[in-house]
């Protein structure tokens, strides 16, 4: 049973992909979470255009059916990564650095330079909920998001450029056919949902930023609808995520229409292993359903 | 485990030094010594505290000093605070029989309920106890209940011996054998311990500290190397920081930015 998954380029010894924010803070971990936790490919914290604090705390807590985040996009800014960059010229994964910006013109600068270090794909944020002024905004236009896609396919050259949606946006597969049109490589669909969680005895709010993303098994169905909308809108390949948590919910979303499974939750349930357990009951449900690759059954529900 | 803060009503505030409480919570927590707390002013932070009782009325200890600290200090005894934990490793303290333990300025914190848990399983223990004056000393009498071989030393000599808490493990060393050397307090003075570890080759369970957000492992904020502080740590054996790069040199801000533990530390004390 072969996991092997290439996804615009990026050989990978397994489907799953570490989903930005998660742990990819710096190159000792994400090297761990390759070499012990089994991903297949590594996404760096977003990369913004200045150095940013992120939210107060609590920015992350656990509800009764997943994750509640806002860490509000923390970055050292892409001034400040000359030594992580560097050691990250020495890895052994595949790499996918992810940019944000508040403008068309900062997230071309990101691009600009984050491409000069070569990852092997970069993700474009268009989609995070937890800050005013970055991506929601852009990913729920289908113009605003084409117009960030094409300034930033524009900077990186030959490197593959992934976009980063929300589920958020009246009709997904629109603007995920309107990135393809403007240069997008693959889509990355979904990232985390609008909520907020208030503490009745505290009469507060619990997360500090008042809203947060959604995310983990709750966020399941509407990740596995968002995939499934976009594969019939688009050619290219798509990184879906939201919620997998096991083998079964990989192979939901790859007979959704996805070709790479984005893992972040499940980390916080099952730990940095996750990976391997998730590939590890893929191949045993593709042993018991005699599917000898992937691609036999990519999309295979929309038949 | 929900990881959401509970609001819990503060039972006791004990004052141990002129800028250091502890709080003792209407709120049960199991805690290891090293184990952790998160602890909620709703509307204002989330901060990691080291747990200082556990028990049917778990302690967090608080030095006031910065924002958050300060806040804590305003608060009254039947005041309400959100608690979330217990989180982390703790020490290991399997088949320890003689230990010295090692603690400077708040450092001291997780010591007090590591020393009366060790006591309780009948270990020989020694402490050195740094502070940077006699009345800043923190836990000195709990502690002094746990051991007859209590040392202080204190910067300007006003308890103890003027001087540093090495001079006096070194010293211990040279006439007494230990099973683990366990340490808390800013991180030069653990790397000096972590080197007299090496030089004597006996083992070493460090309690580190890095900037926390989530406290379950999934953002990344605290990355020491491959390790999570708030998961992985914040107890790290010897072994486990002879290969981390970063213990002693750097560590990152709440941007992710990565800097000296030198300019780390003047952040912290903001």
């Amino acid at each position: 049973m072969d996991l092997k998954t290439n996804f615009i380029g990026l050989k990978m010894q397994n489907p799953t992909v570490l989903a930005s924010g998660i742990l990819g803070t710096n190159f000792p971990l994400m090297q761990r979470v390759f070499e012990e936790g089994g991903a297949g490919a590594i996404t760096m914290k977003s990369i913004g255009p200045e150095e940013r604090n992120g939210h107060a705390n609590p920015s992350v807590i656990e509800w009764e059916h997943g994750l509640l985040n806002a860490v509000g996009l923390p970055s050292p800014g892409f001034q400040n990564m000359e030594k992580e960059w560097k050691q990250l010229s020495k890895r052994n994964f595949p790499l996918i650095a992810s940019i944000y910006g508040a403008s068309v013109e900062e997230f071309a600068t990101v691009a600009k330079d984050v491409a000069l270090h070569k990852p092997d794909a970069i993700e474009v944020n268009i989609s995070c909920p937890n800050t005013k002024e970055h991506g929601q905004i852009f990913g729920t236009s289908k113009e605003v998001s084409a117009k960030v896609i094409k300034a930033v396919k524009k900077e990186i050259g030959e490197i593959s450029l992934i976009a980063k949606l929300t589920p958020q946006a009246p009709n997904i597969a629109v603007i995920a056919a309107g990135c393809e049109k403007a240069g997008a490589d693959a889509i990355c669909a979904v990232n985390t949902v609008a909520g907020m969680c208030i503490d009745i005895d505290a009469r507060k709010p619990i997360l500090h930023n008042k809203f947060g993303g959604l995310s983990g098994p709750a966020i399941k169905p509407v990740g596995i609808k968002c995939v499934y909308q976009i594969y019939e809108s688009v050619k290219i390949p798509i990184l879906g995520m939201g919620g997998i948590s096991n083998g079964r919910d990989a192979i939901e979303y790859i007979q959704a229409g996805a070709t790479a499974l984005g893992i972040g939750s499940a980390t916080h349930y099952q730990g940095i292993e996750v990976f391997k357990k998730i590939c590890d009951e893929m191949q045993k449900w593709m042993k018991e359903n005699n599917v000898k690759s992937l691609k036999e059954i990519r999309g295979v529900a929309h038949a | 485990m929900n990881e959401k803060p509970t609001m819990a009503a503060i039972k006791k505030i004990v004052s141990e030094t002129p800028d250091i409480k502890t709080y003792y919570l209407d709120f049960a927590m199991d805690a290891k010594p090293g184990q952790f707390a998160m602890a909620w002013i709703p509307g204002l932070d989330e901060k990691p505290f080291t747990l200082t009782a556990s028990g049917k009325e778990c302690a967090i200890t608080v030095q006031c000093k910065g924002k958050f600290t300060k806040a804590m200090c305003e608060l009254k005894e039947g005041n309400k605070i959100g608690i979330r934990g217990p989180y982390g490793n703790g020490f290991d303290l399997k088949e320890v029989k003689r230990v010295c333990i090692v603690a400077g300025g708040c450092g001291a914190a997780p010591i007090a309920l590591l020393a009366e848990q060790l006591k309780e399983q009948g270990a020989k223990i020694s402490i050195v106890l740094g502070a940077k004056t006699g009345k800043a000393c923190l836990f000195k009498e709990r502690l002094g209940k746990t051991t007859k071989g209590l040392y202080i030393t204190t910067d300007d000599g006003s308890l103890g011996e003027k001087g540093f808490v090495t001079t006096i493990l070194e010293s211990l060393l040279k006439k007494e054998k230990f099973d683990c050397i366990f340490c808390c307090g800013p991180e030069g003075m653990m790397k000096a311990v972590f080197e007299i570890c090496e030089k004597y080759k006996i083992k070493c369970q460090l309690n580190l500290e890095r900037y926390m957000r989530c406290a379950t492992g999934i953002c990344g904020a605290c990355a020491l190397g491959k390790w999570l502080v708030c998961k992985d740590g914040p107890v790290f054996t010897g072994e486990q920081l002879r290969e981390t790069a970063d213990f002693g040199k750097s560590a990152m801000l709440k941007s992710g930015k990565n800097v000296s533990t030198k300019e780390f530390s003047e952040w912290r004390q903001k």
